[in-house]
């Protein structure tokens, strides 16, 4: 079964907030619902389906629905990192073709920011039950230096440059100086990226994407509801997904499951990387951007670093224009997840109401994708391809 | 029962491992059905799904695959991914060595220690 035309985004909304010391997360989760009911133009009572991630507090879906006080018949917890809530749209468009629900709610919130829990060169403080936990725990395994490795072994096997990675900080500060609410407002230039400390070699300050609080929900529908709403119609034309891990030992650290996502939602789109006008891409580190464009084929396997060079990634002058609200690495990273934020920016893209500095001309097809988890470790991908009607 | 660290579980499928180490030996698990070797151990061979598995003393040889020095820390330290010479390449830190002098691609060799005082753990230093 294809989802392709089966399910619409009809509502998204990106919590305005980047710091939310005085703001409990059940209360984030009910403010970017409230945000992305309004945009769409529905009521509470309309939701019939939901979906949450790691983030929600409590079992699943079942704190944060008594919460809300949604009444649904459909929810799906799926956690697979921060690419969960771009998975979810995929699965709640297979939801809706398959008539168990007709409008779903996706959210995501988280604080931090406000905690203090979200450092990538603290110790990850996963569940030691996890069979990996002593393998890999007691070595000083952060966030930060795992994809540090996998940007080493890429420099490695394809030459790589730390000035061909900074190019990724350099177009999203040129698109976050027009987003009043991007935490890093200032346009960076390559010199200032790799001039910038090494927080863990080879990746530097300016290489890593910001701590935020927030979070932000979108609404998936079915084709005849979306039709009744007056907002612009953005349809859900290819979804994939899929996990990476270490392959019992034999691993490679220079593509993700992207590669295998990627291909599989362009094919259920019914179109290739050249026809995409504006993508979303995580950006948890300027690594991640580079061997996901790689993974999706926007270039070859190897290339990505010659491909985000010379502002190749910045609206208005490159050939592939990315994360125009400034992205996890100058904007917006809630609960240390950038999934939701990918798809909110894409949606925003296709309708045309990104900011009018950094909105694509005619952009009709949009791409988002996310690397959730640890790139170097495990993790799991999610494309989804959209496009407006 | 001497565990790894009083910061880690009680994993009673791979105890014989943590075992071992303090006696310098380095186990890999490995599979009788189909002969290769994985990382990390499990009684069921992730290659081939049998159950017909064992524990090997390793070489303890092994290359660099990647690596990144922490540098935003007390301590500067070395995490890095090592293929060993039996196949599999694990998680681990190179010790006992000038951070600067590390690269991918280095020999290495397997030392037990630990970052911390009192754990055991498979560590490598270059050769």
């Amino acid at each position: 079964m294809s989802i392709n035309g089966r399910a619409y985004i009809v509502g998204a909304f990106e919590h305005p907030t980047r710091k939310a010391p005085d703001k409990s997360l059940a209360q984030l989760h009910a403010e970017v619902a409230r945000g992305a009911l309004e945009d769409a133009g529905l009521a509470p009572r309309d939701i019939d389906g939901y979906f949450c991630g790691g983030d929600a507090p409590g079992t699943g879906p079942l704190s944060l629905l008594d919460y809300m006080n949604l009444k649904v018949r459909h929810a799906d917890s799926t956690n697979v990192g921060g690419s969960s809530y771009i998975l979810h749209v995929g699965h709640a468009a297979e939801a809706i073709a398959a008539g168990k629900c007709d409008i779903a709610l996706i959210t995501l919130a988280g604080r931090p920011r406000s905690t203090g829990s979200g450092k990538g060169n603290l110790q990850r403080t996963d569940n030691p039950v996890q069979p990996d936990f002593p393998f890999e725990q007691p070595f000083g395994l952060a966030t930060v230096n795992i994809y540090a490795m996998c940007a080493a072994r890429h420099m490695y096997e394809f030459g790589t440059t730390s000035e061909q990675l900074a190019w990724v900080k350099v177009a999203a500060s040129h698109h976050a100086q027009h987003n009043p609410g991007a935490m890093l407002r200032e346009v960076v230039t390559v010199a200032d990226v790799v001039g910038s400390p090494v927080i863990a070699d080879p990746l530097h300050r300016l290489d890593c994407c910001v701590i935020s609080d927030g979070g932000g929900a979108v609404i998936v529908a079915r084709p005849e509801i979306a039709r009744s709403l007056k907002r612009p119609l953005v349809r859900v034309r290819g979804a994939a997904e899929a996990v990476k891990h270490q392959n019992a030992g034999d691993i490679d650290l220079t593509c993700s499951a992207g590669s295998f996502s990627g291909p599989a939602a362009f094919a259920e789109a019914g179109v290739g990387p050249a026809d995409i006008k504006y993508v979303s891409l995580y950006d948890s580190f300027t690594i991640t951007v580079v061997i996901q464009l790689e993974d999706l084929g926007f270039c070859p396997r190897g290339k990505g670093g010659a491909f985000v060079a010379d502002g190749n990634l910045i609206s208005g002058q490159g050939r592939l224009p990315f994360n125009t609200d400034g992205g996890g690495l100058c904007n917006n990273h809630p609960f240390n997840r950038g999934g939701m934020t990918k798809i909110i920016e894409a949606v925003r893209q296709l309708r045309g109401e990104a900011h009018p500095a950094v909105q694509v001309p005619n952009c009709d097809l949009a791409l988002a994708h996310g690397t959730g988890g640890l790139l170097g470790t495990r993790h799991g991908s999610a494309t989804l391809i959209m496009e407006r009607e | 029962m001497s565990l790894l660290s009083e910061s880690l579980p009680f994993h009673p499928e791979v105890q014989e491992f943590w075992n071992a180490l303090p006696q310098g030996r380095f186990l890999l698990r490995a599979c009788r059905a189909c002969g290769r070797a994985h990382w990390y151990p499990r009684a069921i061979c992730p290659h081939c799904a049998s159950s017909d598995t064992e524990w090997r003393e390793a070489s303890g040889r092994g290359t660099i695959y990647t690596y990144s020095i922490m540098r935003r820390v007390s301590e500067p330290f070395a995490i890095a991914y090592v293929t060993l010479a039996e196949g599999p390449t694990i998680m681990t830190n190179i010790v006992e060595s000038a951070l600067e002098e590390i690269a991918i691609g280095k020999a290495v060799a397997f030392v037990v220690g630990g970052r911390k005082n009192g754990e055991y753990l498979p560590l490598f230093k270059l050769v």
